[in-house]
């Protein structure tokens, strides 16, 4: 087992610290569905962790616990050591807790910077009478918020389309724009919900690049869902694997390809 | 004479210049660069200072005076300040293309044996240490982008900031070190090697001194009066030599400020809002932008369509006799300004090219149809023949003298001679040294007087003196019947439609002319889309009869238009494949600077060019493609081949002796 105070070194070398997240015992119910069963696992300072499952397992549920969309009837969430009591998703994200959606939920009308400005609300303190007469701190603020999107912009190379309407652009480009506005609210866990749904080989390649360009450049710690096998077993420091609710596999890429319970979930096992 | 002159003024190099431009123009602005969605920029003096502060940062690595510097990445400052770095301490600078594979990098490398290398990013980075192993001369890189560097072995690699920082540090030991270095260069010295991309063969390093730079920067300048107030755009590969003139050669020796795009996609947004005075592009980026616009104007409303066919016939009808100052109606002349309100200026504007007052373009032959277009908006573009050896300029065009089938006339201190063979050879200050360690290739190239064969086969135009260049001397040929063959005059004519990208002719020694053709994915593909035509990819599309039915009307027009020429008229085509894919510098098939590779392509679609002599209806082929990071595939199709109309070649045959 792991120490749970102290970190772990990954073959490339990149430093893992202690557990910043942990799910304890956490049972999720619509009415009389389960979609989380009694799930515990932790996220480490640092790590990729991907959650993976085939459909229906629960994995996305599991992620709006995380980002306080569903509370649990059962079970504890505990960030940076403390129990988090239930929480408004904007109260989470307050935390530091920032996410992109499986089907891509940004402002279409508006352009990608202004998308991605969104992503700073946090970080804007000015009222709204400031903010609508644009002097003094108001307008302090949004050049420094400014500055601050501009780096993730270019960090994403997505200057050519800094002024295009999201609406116009191709979808492997929108769940660019969704990471950087994710990235503008400079998160210390980063959730992402399935980033490579739908895309072709080079946007996944390149959707690659930039997760591990962000956990390496500002040591963000990233927890995604993934359907692509092989990308999540690059990616990844360790994974979850659900099945029907349940966890059925907890590990590096290599224990959890070798687990057996993963293989049946995977590749079906006939029902007697 | 005017070299001792200069040589008097002390302005004998590049680093010289720097230092009288940070005097004489020390708070104008020398660069700029959009970073961060904002225009920053650095005047004479900032830049002065950076360079001086690499510099002796340089001298602080190690570098010693004939080092050669490998510079390898899109256009930046601090590319630029890096040439200039190298230079001042003694060393050569030697930019390479950036998207240059491996191997053909590793060639290089190995061939002028630099111990140093300044790059743009960990891409770079990851292709020298792949080809390290092999290059026994190699010491250390200096990187600029730090992203995802974190983890590398540092001990021979460098951040450029850092570099500078450790210059700045040590100035005082290395300062009277730095001054005598440059104090020793001058007109003799070498400013920069630049490799020619050599469309067959090994590329050659081509040796360019300070007195070759300097003195066709200072003829050319002075042939359009370029002045301190110039802006330009540095766009095209830093491995150029236009490049290395406009954005070096002239920008130092008039003062003016080279910006640079943000990034290579954003270079249209960027040089809208830079409104260039001084501007170059090849022929491809003209014609991109105008079938860009043909684009948008058939997507626009029917009132703006009207006005803009309205508007453009009369643009051509009187466009390029304003521009050249002749005389124009009255009625005419109005209507022109009241066009230029409603439809040229915004237009203008549109393209960024509201501010050119000189414009270039050279590299290949331009369609007079693309020319015109921007000429009759009042855009002053004009041709030039140049290239790497002649420090680019050979020929210009002089204002009021702009035609669309010659290259113009000899540029100031150019002689011209043309051979026998109608090859064009050439005498300048701006010639080179030499091809390093290349004795042979500069023997055959540039003979003891000075003289150097273009390796283009032209004539003078005798009512005007322009030179007019018809093709490579080598590819000029004879047909079977003793014809003259020249396929570029050919393939240019079929380029010249929107939806040819590329053709290649084959004739020489047969008896009848043959060609593959590229379609244009962006103007097929728009034109399908209308049409209600539905394609999965680019092999599909060009397979389509109805594109095959359209390329073949081009191609009869062509032939039409050939058989006019009494001396080419053998040149017609009777048949052509639409190849499956793209001719492409990964597959060998081109150079960098996108010119197709004849004998490559012809020993690579043997196959097909068989076919098309055999006569047959189809052929299935396979080929062999490579990918941008260096995979090999294989794509396979059957491809049709189809008959084009041959008008009757007249019975005169000039050139059957």
């Amino acid at each position: 087992m792991l120490d749970t105070a102290e970190g772990y070194v990954t073959e490339d070398g990149r430093k893992i610290g202690g557990v910043v997240m942990e799910m304890k015992n956490i049972t999720l119910r619509f009415g009389g569905v389960v979609a989380i069963q009694d799930i515990s696992f932790d996220i480490r300072q640092g790590e990729i962790r991907a959650i993976i499952g085939p459909n229906g397992a629960g994995k996305s549920s599991m992620l709006n616990v995380i980002s306080g969309f569903y509370n649990p009837q059962e079970g504890e969430v505990w960030y940076q050591g403390a129990k988090r009591p239930a929480m408004k998703p904007y109260e989470v994200a307050q935390q530091g807790i920032a996410r992109t959606f499986q089907n891509i939920a940004l402002f279409e009308g508006m352009s990608v910077l202004d998308n991605v400005m969104t992503g700073r609300i946090r970080q804007m303190s000015a009222g709204m009478v400031a903010q609508a007469i644009w002097k003094g701190k108001a307008e302090r603020e949004e050049i420094k918020n400014r500055e601050a999107v501009e780096k993730v912009i270019d960090f994403l190379e997505i200057q050519s389309i800094r002024k295009t309407p999201v609406g116009r652009l191709p979808y492997g480009l929108k769940k660019r724009v969704e990471l950087a506005r994710a990235l503008a609210a400079e998160p210390s866990i980063l959730l992402l919900d399935e980033p490579m749904a739908g895309m072709n080989v080079e946007e996944k390649e390149d959707m690659s690049r930039f997760i591990l360009d962000v956990n390496d450049e500002f040591g963000t710690t990233i927890a995604l869902i993934e359907h692509d096998m092989g990308v999540v077993m690059d990616l990844s420091d360790r994974v979850v694997v659900m099945d029907y609710g349940k966890k059925i596999g907890d590990g590096s890429p290599d224990e959890v390809r070798g687990n057996q319970a993963v293989i049946d979930a995977y590749l079906g096992v006939a029902h007697d | 004479m005017n070299q001792s002159l200069e040589a008097a003024e002390g302005l004998g190099s590049v680093p010289a210049l720097l230092q009288r431009n940070a005097t004489r123009f020390g708070g104008k602005p020398a660069y700029r660069e959009k970073e961060y969605g904002i225009w920053q920029s650095w005047t004479w003096a900032e830049t002065a200072a950076e360079i001086e502060a690499l510099a002796l940062g340089l001298i602080n690595l190690g570098v010693n005076e004939g080092d050669f510097i490998a510079v390898i990445g899109r256009n930046r400052p601090y590319f630029y300040w890096a040439i200039v770095a190298a230079q001042s301490v003694g060393a050569v600078p030697v930019p390479l293309y950036q998207d240059a594979s491996a191997d053909e990098m590793a060639y290089v490398m190995e061939h002028c044996g630099a111990r140093f290398a300044i790059v743009q990013d960990q891409e770079q980075v990851d292709k020298i240490i792949e080809i390290q192993d092999g290059l026994h001369q190699f010491e250390h890189m200096i990187y600029i982008d730090p992203r995802g560097m974190r983890k590398y072995d540092h001990h021979k690699l460098h951040e450029f900031s850092h570099i500078q920082q450790q210059g700045r540090a040590a100035r005082d030991e290395f300062i009277t070190d730095l001054q005598a270095r440059r104090g020793k260069l001058n007109y003799d010295s070498i400013c920069v090697m630049l490799y020619t991309s050599g469309t067959t063969g090994k590329p050659k390093g081509v040796v360019l001194s300070n007195r070759n730079i300097i003195e066709a920067s200072k003829s050319s300048s002075g042939f359009d009066t370029l002045g301190p107030g110039e802006e330009v755009l540095a766009y095209l590969p830093m491995a150029w030599v236009g490049d290395f003139i406009f954005s070096i050669g002239q920008a130092y020796w008039c003062g003016f400020c080279v910006n640079c795009p943000e990034s290579p996609e954003t270079m249209m947004t960027d040089l809208r809002e830079i409104g260039p005075t001084y501007y170059f592009a090849p022929p491809r980026v003209f014609e991109t932008q105008l079938t860009n616009v043909m684009i948008r104007m058939e997507d626009a409303g029917r009132f703006k369509k009207w006005l803009f066919d309205r508007f453009m016939a009369h643009a051509r009808k009187v466009g390029p006799a304003v521009l050249d100052g002749k005389s124009v109606g009255v009625w005419d002349r109005l209507k022109y300004m009241l066009g230029n309100i409603l439809v040229y200026g915004p237009l203008k504007n549109t393209l960024g090219l509201s501010r050119v007052r000189v414009g270039y373009t050279a590299g290949e032959a331009i369609g007079p149809e693309i020319f015109e277009f921007y000429r009759s908006l009042g855009i002053n573009l004009k041709q030039l023949y140049g290239q790497t050896e002649a420090s680019v300029f050979i020929t210009l065009q002089p204002d009021g003298e702009v035609r669309n089938d010659t290259v113009g006339v000899p540029a100031p201190g150019v002689e011209l001679r043309i051979a026998e063979n109608g090859e064009v050879f050439y005498r300048s200050p701006g010639t080179f040294e030499y091809y390093y360690k290349n004795e042979t290739s500069t023997k055959d190239t540039k003979d003891t007087e000075g003289w150097v064969a273009t390796g283009d086969a032209g004539f003078i135009d005798e009512d005007t003196g322009h030179l007019r260049i018809i093709d490579r001397a080598k590819d000029v040929g004879k047909m079977a019947s003793g014809a003259l063959f020249a396929p570029k005059y050919v393939e240019n004519k079929l380029k010249f439609f929107p939806n040819i990208l590329e053709a290649v002719v084959f004739g020489a020694g047969r008896e009848e002319c043959v060609a593959f053709i590229n379609i244009d994915l962006t103007a097929v593909g728009n034109w399908a889309e209308r049409n209600n035509i539905g394609y999965a990819s680019y092999q599909e599309l060009a397979g389509h009869p109805q594109v095959l039915k359209a390329i073949r009307a081009h191609v009869d027009e062509v032939n039409r238009s050939v058989a006019q020429d009494p001396m080419l008229s053998g040149c017609q085509i009777h048949r052509f494949v639409v190849l499956h894919k793209e001719l492409d510098a990964d597959d060998g098939e081109m150079t960098r600077t996108r010119k197709v590779r004849r004998r490559i392509v012809e020993e690579k679609y043997s196959d097909l060019l068989s076919a098309l002599y055999d006569g047959l209806d189809e052929i299935f082929t396979t080929t062999e493609v490579t990918y941008e990071d260096g995979r090999k595939g294989a794509i396979s199709a059957t491809l049709k081949i189809v008959d084009a109309a041959v008008l009757p070649v007249p019975e005169h045959k000039v050139a059957a002796e």
